[in-house]
């Protein structure tokens, strides 16, 4: 099956931490804001947690002073509004029912109930645990029965097992969503009793794990030490050699502060030896000599950290690999450098850095970006941190390399393999295929980046002269998908056998399959955007999997040719005839076409960026970037809300340089022409005499079979244009724009410094501009040059709805998807010296971030799309063109209702 | 209460089918009753024509006002080929039904949507005794969400409760099952906690009838997101319900079945009960209107089938008796997909599912 890479990871745990960061009894902290009703911070507190790693956070609101039904639901309610914090499940902690069961009506996720008991007996115990039951929930019993909690090891395992029987052989309740707590008790208080109490759980929890199947131990930790109140460094100690045991033991869930946790092996041998001989009740002077040196460890304890750097007290990999995952690059060469001296010292090498804590970091990254947990821009600024550290560290290896060549020695850096991406010939655009690369080069990929226009040859003679283990090819406009099957078909005839993976805007898996797989033997693969490109690579490097992957992509490929081709067979369309017979019927007499005020061409040479940021629509940024949702509802999006706001924040501060330093340049030119539609085409006129024809421009018209008797017309763009036999007078106009000229020495610049964020965002930040550009002309067109609409007023939101009259369609998308219409759009516009903008020869505009097409202004004309055409206007069209079949056939490939 | 020893034969017979085959629910009601073109008379009938409130638009009170052309798309939907019928009762609460100011026939609504639903198959079963076909009782999720507040300013606020959800549902419920459903199907889930809300009433009915019968949830992914309207993945959502032991689990509606199949996949694959799926005859043209036809959403759920990834599949919106004939086409003579041997886990869940090894 083919499905595996879209399947969440889930988390799973051998041992849970729950904080009580939220909990009013056990941080003083929390208590105050819920009693002041700062819910708002109480928030924090909670996401906070979450942040940090809790896996499930605990909730109380047992406080005298507080309505604690009302806080419970106030707050679930809250959290469920924070999809950063209710991503997790919650602990709902009280010792009162009524709290616990208000709370349970307030979360749609299980949770689970901290905690039940059979205190009041056993009727009780087997009510409340029922409605736990039937609320959906998993529970904490409490060893505790009307007898007492129990202390002993034989009172905890006696009415655990109690408990047991009861929820599994009464209730019915799922043996796994038990969870005991036998009670952990404070031992060294003095009293010589209290001794035993940690042994008491540790036994207690090997023999109910041993004796009653799937259930789980859990308890707080900190009750372990609280005769040493005042001491957090051997509480500290004492929690960590406790939980040391008690997990080994079978506890598999506790509350504990983790910022309270020292790591087991960095406790000083005296202290721990000391907290252990208390904890498992060695000898019995061990209070005593517990106190003695607890004197010791006293002053260095409760110094306040400044919250935000304390992941600098680090040692330096951890602190490589916070700076990492967090996208940090402040202390980078610094960490670096000792890194690597570090690694001198021992006897290692520069490369170990690269090899042992940058790449066990970028892990993480990789990781975490697989389970959904990091999203595109982070990991961006992640790879930042590695390009710089690696960039810090290869003067070091190069040196390191001039030294082993005199000695003979050879070596080659280990990777996940060599990945040779390119934008294929004729296509400029490569946004989606950098991030790409710096993804794939976070997982530790050799990324080998051949740019943009490549031709097919220069990509086949890289790829053997790098020895690239897989070739990934990368496009946006139409053009370039008949690029890339040629690019699979050439591999075939020279013989290549490494995978090629197929990507951008106007790629799909059905075109993969149906145009470039079955010209390549070996492998194509389609890939639908960035954060699957590593899977897909993952899979094909691999040697255990990739036969088994080939052979299901293959398989699934192989299916999809055929429903395509059922599909096809079951879309017959009209003939042009036809569809000529059901043009858009437009009365001619009913409207007068405007005159245009401004005929001819105007040129815009240096047009105001600021005014530009204005019209920006800001939803396809965020789809750059991989993060679904609508501007502006995105940036509080439960699940990348966090993640457009910061991307947002940068995109704002980089426009306002971008803007200050003017990095960009806008020119435009547009133009307005008398204009008459003769059959499908439109002549443009030299003058108003309409004598003497500039150009002729041609149009394609819908096919698609209109049964009804409110079918629609079928469309072709020469219908909204007055035909030449009405005698009345019509007009067109053109445009081509562009924000993106300099583009490419501010993008070098980022470059240079290793930062593809800031790169990638420029990029993103100058198409938009662009789009930008492009709407803001068409309302001025409207309201000004052509001025048919000039009292027209409508809000961003409305423009971006396209609520005005009139469309700008562009060749080579729906209206017109002929390319090959840019040319004459170009010749009539000068567009190359009025705008500075060049036609690749695929007819893709350099600088890429460009926009362009035709001003239509009738009432009636709206954005349509030509869809599949037939071989009869295909010849046709061919004839009115003056290029031959098999011409227009190559541009139009996507857009064939038949296999040419 | 019809004879509750006709039920247990029929339930034993659904678990012989499910046993053997994939099992084909309709499709959509609401495309079917368009094509009536009823007007606010044609809605109102005799009964209900000096309703204060308009009711255009009141499918559910259709039962009632219009029986007849309910009963022939159930029997269009059962002449298709369909293995169980879904109850036209999907707003039958007294939420839902508030718009309409139609509370109080909730009861009644339920009651005769099962019985036309009990009759058309009643009446196939007898044609094809070797083709039984089932009553599902259509529990829809109400126009309000329990754990997601209408109040963008006030997010901690509620314009339902869990007790208001579970009191309608029981009300639901207790009508579909005098009325003669033999599973009861809590559908297009756009918010767990409702859900949750509908289960809790269910298994308190059971308990207290001392009836038990097969529950079906099915919930709805609302975009590309791949999570519920809600927040939850499909794992987390399973993750919340599964204590109710339901016959099976499922999506429903919202996507068409090309961007449903990963989803429905990842849920056969964590559920270890019976998978169903239902989608919409793709996704909605620039019209809104439904245009996939019914050999490419049979084409796609046939894929599902022998892929082993459903054991029942059927049409949301948009689908027609022609879709359900396409797909019983597809599935014919595919085994149903066997659920999978989970280890035993505690498997918690918030938005996302957790799961802590035993």
């Amino acid at each position: 099956m083919s499905d595996t890479d879209t399947v969440e990871p889930k988390s799973t745990a051998s041992f849970v931490n729950i904080g009580e960061r939220t909990n009013v009894t056990g941080s003083a902290k929390f208590k105050k804001l819920i009693l002041a009703g700062d819910f708002e911070a109480a928030l924090d507190v909670a996401r906070q947690q979450v942040e940090n790693g809790a896996q499930v956070i605990d909730i109380n609101m047992d406080e005298a002073m507080l309505d604690s039904e009302a806080a419970m639901v106030k707050f679930l309610n809250l959290i469920a509004a924070e999809p950063d914090i209710s991503r997790v499940p919650v602990m709902i902690d009280s010792s009162k029912w009524t709290v616990i069961e208000a709370g349970l009506k307030c979360v749609q996720g299980k949770p689970i109930v901290n905690s039940i008991s059979m205190k009041e007996g056993e009727e009780a115990f087997i009510a409340v645990a029922k409605k736990v039951r039937r609320y959906g929930a998993a529970v904490v019993v409490m060893a505790f029965d009307e007898k007492g909690q129990a202390d002993t090891e034989e009172r905890k395992v006696e009415i655990c097992t109690k408990s047991y029987k009861i929820l599994t052989e009464k209730v019915g309740f799922p043996p796994e969503d038990i969870i005991f707590d036998p009670n952990i008790f404070a031992v060294a208080t003095g009293i010589e009793e209290h001794n035993n109490y940690a042994i008491d759980f540790i036994n207690a929890t090997k023999r109910i794990k041993a004796t009653l199947p799937h259930c789980h131990i859990s308890g707080g930790v900190s009750n372990i030490s609280f005769s040493f109140r005042g001491n957090e460094q051997v509480r500290e100690a004492m929690h960590s050699v406790f939980l040391y045991h008690a997990i080994k033991a079978g506890m598999d869930m506790g509350i504990v502060n983790a910022g309270q946790l020292a790591v087991y092996e960095d406790i000083p041998a005296e202290l721990k030896e000391a907290a252990e001989d208390v904890i498992l009740n060695r000898r019995p002077d061990a209070t005593d000599r517990l106190l003695e040196i607890a004197e010791k460890y006293k002053a260095g304890a409760g110094a306040a950290k400044v919250a935000d750097l304390t992941w600098r007290n680090a040692d330096v990999n951890k602190r490589l690999s916070h700076a990492l995952v967090n996208g940090i690059t402040d202390f980078i060469d610094a960490d670096t450098e000792e890194a690597r001296a570090n690694a001198e010292k021992s006897g290692g090498r520069p490369l170990d850095v690269i090899e042992g804590p940058l790449m066990d970091g970028m892990n993480v990254v990789g990781d975490l970006f697989g389970a959904g947990k990091m999203f595109l821009p982070q990991v961006v600024k992640s790879a930042r941190v590695m390009k710089k550290s690696v960039a810090y560290l290869i003067p070091f290896i190069e040196e390191e390399k001039a030294r082993n060549a005199k000695l003979g020695i050879v070596d080659a850096a280990k990777n996940n393999g060599k990945i040779l991406l390119a934008t294929v010939k004729g296509d400029v655009h490569d946004i989606g295929k950098n991030i790409v690369g710096v993804v794939l080069q976070c997982n530790n990929y050799e990324v080998v980046d051949l740019g943009v226009m490549v031709s097919c040859a220069k990509i086949l003679e890289t790829a053997r002269e790098v020895k690239a283990d897989i070739i990934g090819l990368s496009g946006l406009i139409t053009p370039s998908l008949d690029e890339m099957a040629y690019v699979a078909r050439e591999m075939e005839r020279e013989g290549f056998t490494v995978p090629l993976l197929i990507g951008g805007a106007t790629t799909s898996k059905v075109h993969t399959a149906v145009k470039i797989a079955p010209g390549y033997s070996k492998a194509a693969v389609y890939v639908p955007d960035a954060s699957r490109a590593v899977g897909v690579a993952g899979n094909l490097m691999s040697a255990q999997q990739r036969d088994s992957y080939m052979a299901d992509v293959k398989a699934e490929y192989e299916k999809m040719r055929e429903a395509h081709a059922r599909q096809q067979a079951g879309k017959k369309r009209q003939t042009i005839a036809a569809a000529r017979a059901n043009r858009a019927k437009i009365d001619w007499q009913a409207h007068t076409p405007e005159k245009p005020r401004t005929m001819g061409l105007t040129v815009f040479e240096d047009y105001d960026l600021a005014e530009l940021t204005r019209t920006i629509d800001w939803t396809p940024f965020f789809r750059t970037w991989e993060l679904a949702g609508n501007y502006p509802d995105i940036l509080n999006d439960p699940i990348v809300g966090k993640t457009a706001r910061g991307l947002y924040n940068d995109a704002q501060a980089m426009l306002q340089r971008l803007i200050g330093e003017k990095w960009l340049t806008a020119r435009a030119v547009i133009g307005f022409w008398p204009a008459n539609s003769v059959g499908d085409d439109i002549e443009i006129y030299t003058d108003n005499s309409r004598t003497k024809v500039l150009t002729t421009l041609h149009s394609l018209r819908q096919q698609m079979f209109r049964e009804g008797e409110k079918a629609r017309a079928n469309m072709a763009l020469a219908d909204f244009i007055a035909p030449k036999d009405s005698g009345v007078a019509d007009y067109i106009g053109a445009f081509a724009v562009t924000s993106g000229l300099e583009l490419e020495k501010k993008v070098a610049e980022f470059e240079k410094d290793h930062d593809d964020y800031n790169s990638i965002l420029v990029k993103a930040l100058a198409d938009r501009l662009a789009e930008s550009f492009a709407e803001r002309m068409h309302q001025r067109v409207r309201r000004e040059f052509w001025g048919y609409a000039s009292d027209e007023k409508l809000s961003n939101e409305e423009l971006i709805a396209e609520k005005y009259r009139g469309i700008r369609p562009a060749p080579g998308y729906p209206a017109c998807p002929d390319h090959t219409e840019k040319a004459l759009l170009w010749d009539l516009l000068s567009a190359e010296k009025n705008a500075g903008i060049t036609l690749t020869d695929s007819f893709a505009m350099l600088p890429a971030a460009s926009v362009s097409g035709f001003y239509f202004a009738h009432p009636e004309v709206a954005y349509f799309g030509v869809g599949k055409i037939e071989r009869d206007q295909v010849e046709d069209y061919a004839a009115r063109k003056g290029m031959t079949v098999a011409e227009v056939e190559r541009w139009m490939a996507s857009s064939l209702n038949y296999s040419s | 209460m019809p004879d509750t020893q006709d039920r247990a034969q029929r339930l034993a017979a659904l678990h012989k089918a499910l046993h053997t085959r994939i099992l084909v629910l309709d499709g959509a009601m609401g495309t079917m009753i368009q094509r009536h073109k009823l007007d606010e008379a044609g809605y109102r009938g005799s009964r209900f024509a000096a309703h204060p409130k308009d009711v255009k638009g009141n499918n559910d009170l259709l039962i009632l006002s219009q029986p007849d052309i309910i009963l022939d798309i159930h029997r269009a939907y059962l002449e298709a080929g369909a293995d169980i019928l879904e109850t036209n009762t999907f707003s039958s609460t007294t939420i839902a039904q508030a718009d309409y100011g139609m509370e109080s026939l909730v009861y009644e609504l339920n009651f005769e949507g099962a019985k036309l639903a009990r009759q058309a198959c009643d009446e196939y079963t007898a044609k094809t005794p070797d083709k039984p076909r089932f009553v599902a009782g259509s529990i829809g999720p109400t126009n309000r969400t329990a754990s997601i507040s209408p109040d963008v300013n006030d997010p901690a606020f509620r314009n339902v409760t869990f007790d208001e959800l579970v009191k309608a549902f029981r009300q639901q419920v207790e009508g579909l099952v005098a009325g003669g459903a033999d599973l009861l199907l809590a559908e297009t889930i756009i918010d767990t906690l409702n859900a949750k809300a509908a289960m809790f009433a269910i298994d308190e009915f059971f308990d207290e009838s001392g009836l038990r019968l097969p529950v079906m949830i099915s919930g709805t992914i609302t975009d590309q997101s791949g999570r519920i309207l809600s927040g939850q993945t499909p794992e987390a959502f399973w993750n919340s319900l599964r204590h109710v032991k339901p016959l099976s689990i499922g999506l429903n509606c919202a996507l068409g079945a090309a961007q449903l199949r990963p989803y429905v996949a990842e849920l056969s694959r964590v559920a270890d009960v019976l998978v169903s799926a239902y989608p919409n005859a793709g996704l909605p043209n620039e019209f809104g209107e439904y245009d996939e036809l019914p050999h490419a959403t049979a084409a796609h759920i046939g894929a599902w089938a022998k892929d082993g990834l459903v054991n029942i599949v059927g049409g949301c919106c948009g689908t027609t008796p022609d879709h359900i004939k396409a797909i019983c086409e597809s599935v014919t003579g595919i085994a149903p997909r066997k659920p999978p041997q989970l280890p035993t886990s505690m498997r918690l869940s918030g938005l996302e599912p957790f799961q802590l090894a035993s």
